[in-house]
């Protein structure tokens, strides 16, 4: 794991690498490549749940991307956006997953929330409809998911609250409260609250858990079950360099 | 969906997936359905729920199984070969990213009543309880003979040109006994019949060759399998497609493919028209454009214990070659447990399968059910396997075929291969088909 690059220019020109060079969102941005240098990011999978068109990519795009940096068209061909944020002595590495547009037509893979340490499952808080939607997400998270997720429940589009709200924030707080979820009202337009459900998830993830069940993954030589045995496909295919029809060994 | 695609899709089998995401990454317009309310068709892995309703309607699952979501239970067994073609379009699709693989912890043939490793390399056959000292020397030989093989030297060759002398000959030279040539030609080279021995040996070569680097690549066996089931792998190339534009439809009841003048020029579902150039389907949705090439029978087989005489394996492969049980093809035994998330804790998943050849086909599994111990529950299915009657370029149609015996997901890349070429009209070649995305798991 390298260090930052604090290269954002550079990271915008180059299409396709969504992975956000940008510093730290959350605390502190001054020092975070040093403090990224010395820390070990603890990597935590989110995904976005909710109704079409809540602007579940916003939220994340104004999350991940430099504030200055407005204009970025929609990441065609990433597979997930990664942001960190620093907490107290950790730094948490997000692997953000969207849903593609696969939630349009009630076509979500359930491999899409495997395994997530956290979901952000986001409604409009102009459309009451869009909450029903957000509440059979929960339902579906809670019945299929890793049983130890975090979730929060977000409304968006805050910045219409004025002028266009069909949902008050009582009604879906006291639902979050009831379902036991982190609860906000957010503007991806005006970046109101966007950070802070990042933080709060962050910091709501069991951590140690989390980092004591990967040292046992980490753990090799044991037989039978467990995490031994795993094998990482990303470090490259085996014998693609062999010629055809020739023994590699 | 009342647009113009330039692909429509239809069944969410593992080789249209496939197909989806390639086609999808090189910027094809796709648009991709499903009769069923879940991914997969017949490559989907089944929770509890869903297998009693599918194999024991009106039945509910026994308690002691725990929990619904604990299971994903495949249909059609497979594994994938470490340094295959398949893990080699996972890798360049970026695909690997969505999913987590692990090893299956051993590969085993059946001889003489029962079963023992395969050996694969020259070392192993010698500490092989397979052969006797003799023969052992012998296969030292043989495969000291495939590693040195370079088909540009001849003076590797040792008077045997592969490309043209067929197996037996090649068995012969080294003297090797019938009941190695059956592991050689089974376990390994995973050759379904014997059909093998009088074709030219640079395929049973090459065959040897991939088993032998996949088992170099990680030690215990040659293959791995994606933690949750095989199900997992449709859904990762359909959010492979998704991503760069796909559009999906899960629960679209097809009314009609539609043609003008011998051509296909759209798609009717539930009313609406979608149009296109070119559909691609499973044979479930052609049931006119495939002929029938075989019958398969598997039995899913729940155990909570392990296989007798494997060392308390979390997974494994048995082949039991067809000269062995006087057959004509070989049975299979995949084996994979809850250590791969596929069942509760202190469970196995065992599927035995063959190519049907009598009117009783269950029985035709037993040599390789014995082997399991005491089964906990079965569910037998027979299925037909389809393949296309044309190459479907005249209609703009391209039928896929059924998921076959082998053991392996290598003549599902052949399919998408040959399907991919009908429709594009050029190889496929996946390296550098996907910018990959940086070392997201740099940080284990």
């Amino acid at each position: 794991m390298s260090a930052p690059s604090q290269t954002p220019a550079a990271a915008g020109a180059a299409s396709n690498t969504p992975s956000s060079t940008a510093p730290s969102a959350s605390t502190t941005n001054a020092d975070a490549s040093s403090a990224a240098a010395a820390l070990k990011p603890i990597q935590v999978k989110l995904v976005l749940l909710g109704e079409a068109a809540v602007g579940k990519s916003s939220l994340v795009l104004r999350f991940v991307n430099n504030e200055f940096q407005e204009n970025k068209e929609p990441t065609i061909g990433a597979a997930f956006l990664t942001q960190k944020c620093k907490l107290d002595d950790k730094i948490i590495k997000f692997e953000i997953w969207d849903t593609a547009g696969q939630e349009r037509f009630h076509s979500l893979a359930p491999m899409y929330y495997r395994n997530a340490q956290a979901a952000v499952v986001v409604y409009d808080i102009t459309k009451a409809a869009s909450l029903d939607k957000a509440k059979s997400w929960v339902k579906e998270l809670q019945r299929q998911a890793n049983p130890n997720i975090v979730i929060a429940l977000v409304g968006n589009k805050l910045d219409l609250a004025a002028t266009s709200r069909a949902v008050p924030a009582e009604e879906a707080s006291a639902y979050a409260t009831e379902a036991g979820l982190l609860f906000a009202e957010a503007s991806a337009k005006t970046g109101d609250n966007v950070m802070d459900v990042f933080t709060e998830i962050a910091k709501k993830i069991p951590l140690e858990q989390l980092l004591a069940s990967r040292g046992r993954a980490g753990a090799s030589g044991a037989s039978g079950a467990g995490a031994a045995g795993r094998v990482d496909l990303n470090a490259g295919p085996g014998g693609r360099n062999a010629p055809q029809g020739q023994c590699g060994c | 969906m009342d647009e113009e695609y330039d692909v429509i899709v239809l069944g969410t089998g593992l080789t249209e997936c496939i197909l989806s995401g390639l086609l999808s990454v090189e910027g094809k317009k796709v648009l991709h359905m499903d009769r069923n309310d879940y991914y997969g068709g017949e490559s989907a892995s089944l929770n509890l729920t869903q297998l009693y309703r599918k194999f024991r309607p009106g039945q509910e699952p026994p308690s002691t199984f725990g929990r619904d979501r604990d299971w994903n239970v495949d249909l059609i067994p497979k594994f994938a070969m470490a340094s295959g073609e398949f893990t080699n379009i996972l890798y360049h699709t970026d695909v690997t990213r969505y999913l987590e693989f692990r090893q299956i912890a051993g590969s085993y043939v059946y001889r003489d009543a029962r079963i023992s490793k395969v050996p694969s390399n020259n070392t192993e056959a010698v500490s092989s309880p397979l052969m006797g000292i003799f023969e052992k020397r012998r296969a030292k030989k043989f495969f000291e003979f495939i590693q040195a093989y370079d088909f540009t030297n001849p003076a590797t060759h040792q008077g045997l040109d592969l490309n043209t002398v067929p197996m037996t000959e090649v068995y012969k030279k080294f003297g090797l006994e019938t009941g190695t040539q059956d592991f050689l030609g089974h376990a390994l080279a995973l050759h379904l019949d014997d059909a093998y021995l009088t074709q030219p040996a640079k395929e049973t070569y090459e065959r040897i060759c991939l088993y032998m680097n996949s088992m170099a690549r990680y030690g215990k066996s040659p293959y791995i399998y994606p933690l949750y089931g095989l199900g997992e792998l449709p859904q990762g190339f359909a959010r492979l497609s998704a991503i760069y534009g796909g559009t999906y439809m899960l629960s679209k009841k097809i009314d009609e493919v539609v043609y003008e003048n011998g051509k296909v020029v759209g798609v009717k579902s539930e009313g609406e028209t979608a149009k296109t150039k070119a559909v691609i389907g499973d044979p479930t949705y052609f049931s006119d454009k495939v002929k029938k090439a075989g019958q398969v029978v598997r039995a899913i087989c729940i155990l909570n214990h392990s296989i007798p005489n494997t060392a308390d394996a979390d997974s494994l492969q048995i082949v039991i070659p067809q000269n062995q049980v006087n057959r004509s093809h070989d049975i299979y035994v995949a084996a994979v447990s809850y250590a791969h998330n596929v069942s509760a804790k202190d469970y196995w998943v065992a599927i035995v399968s063959t190519l049907v050849e009598t009117a009783k086909p269950e029985e035709e599994l037993q040599p390789a059910l014995a082997l399991l111990g005491p089964i906990a529950e079965k569910f037998v299915d027979i299925t037909d396997l389809y393949e296309p009657t044309t190459d479907g370029k005249a209609e703009g149609v391209f039928v896929t075929k059924s998921y076959d015996a082998t053991s392996h997901f290598e003549t599902v890349c052949q399919d998408v291969k040959d399907v991919y070429k009908r429709v594009t009209g050029n190889e496929l070649k996946v390296e550098n088909m996907v910018k990959k995305q940086e070392e997201g798991g740099a940080a284990e």
